[in-house]
């Protein structure tokens, strides 16, 4: 230890050593946490379209409209370990031509420190609802949840579903006016 | 001066110490090679630890963070989860999220992608025509990150970004 360049040596191994131990700390302190809460879902307005899905593969599909309201509070899973929650919308039906469909309509990112109080009204999906031909035209089925994943500084990166869904039903018939 | 010191060690010893010091090098290497193909019989996937190279899972995942991948066949693939799929003729896989799927009966399933950080879906990195994806794209699911200490949006240090570059990922 008398020169510079062996103490620098040390120093660095040596912290680089803390630092690997406070990571894997705070992976294991927060592994095993219950990431769920209570989520309160409302659909205001429901219209269902038939256009050619011009996202895409330019076939004639049905497109949805759904305007919700949706409310929790995020605050009981933020800790040291979460950098952020990628908050999503998905809206869950199942067709003639496809056993199981999953449609993300509206996402949101939260960091640590931002507002965890989630309380929004009248939203518009910010994804178009197409589906993979028409079977949303007089779907009775559509389960709307919100999920989220959870980001954490270290550590494993888990999908949480919160409890609380929504059923709603599509029309029987198409929405031909322009506006939405 | 430290070259020197260095040479002089190897002088010094005599043959049968210089073998057991490449046998102890060998084993070392071959230790790690172990390791790593561990892992990749562990978690299912050609690569099962991958390093983030650009900006569009932000502010989730930074340049340099390290992401902790499986890719058991048997798990369904659902909206949300963290995807590392393959586009067909390109060699770099691209690690995004699952906005959409469409699975059939017999388990058949096509699905969209997009970055967090980008406005549109990822249609336009797919191949001329294809729409979706599906399962045979897949490499892996991330289920793990760790931190790189990188916070900065933009890649500054030139030298560092090269030698993930190397690495031949992109997220």
């Amino acid at each position: 230890m008398n020169t510079v360049l062996s103490r620098a040596n040390s120093l660095f191994a040596f912290s680089l050593s803390v630092m690997a131990a406070l990571t894997f700390g705070c992976f294991i302190t927060t592994a095993f946490k219950d990431r769920s809460i209570p989520v309160d879902i409302r659909v205001s307005k429901v219209m269902i379209k038939n256009v050619d899905d011009f996202t895409g593969p330019r076939e004639r599909s049905d497109l949805g409209f759904v305007t919700f309201d949706v409310s929790a509070n995020l605050q009981p899973i933020f800790d040291w370990n979460v950098k952020e929650l990628f908050l999503y919308l998905t809206a869950e039906y199942s067709t003639k031509s496809n056993a199981l469909n999953q449609v993300v309509l509206w996402d949101k990112i939260v960091l640590r420190g931002d507002n965890t109080k989630l309380n929004l009204r009248d939203v518009k999906s910010k994804y178009f609802f197409f589906d993979d031909g028409n079977g949303l035209r007089s779907n009775k089925n559509i389960t709307l949840t919100l999920s989220w994943n959870v980001v954490p500084n270290a550590g494993i990166l888990p999908l949480v579903m919160g409890s609380g869904h929504k059923s709603l039903a599509f029309p029987e018939s198409y929405e031909t006016a322009k506006s939405y | 001066m430290l070259s020197l010191d260095f040479l002089d060690d190897v002088r010094r010893m005599n043959k049968r110490q210089l073998y057991y010091q490449v046998l102890n090098f060998g084993m070392i290497v071959s230790s790690a090679l172990m390791i790593w193909k561990g892992l990749m019989v562990v978690t299912g996937s050609e690569s099962p630890i991958v390093v983030v190279l650009s900006g569009s899972m932000e502010p989730a995942f930074h340049r340099g963070d390290l992401l902790f991948l499986t890719n058991r066949v048997e798990d369904p693939i659902r909206v949300g989860e963290i995807v590392v799929f393959r586009i067909e003729g390109r060699e770099i896989p691209i690690v995004h999220r699952v906005l959409k799927i469409h699975e059939k009966e017999n388990g058949d399933v096509k699905f969209l992608t997009k970055g967090d950080n980008n406005s549109v879906d990822d249609r336009g990195l797919y191949k001329q025509g294809q729409h979706w994806l599906e399962k045979k794209d897949v490499v892996g699911r991330a289920r793990g990150v760790a931190p790189s200490g990188n916070t900065r949006p933009s890649c500054d240090q030139f030298l560092w970004c090269f030698f993930l570059h190397l690495l031949k990922v992109k997220l």
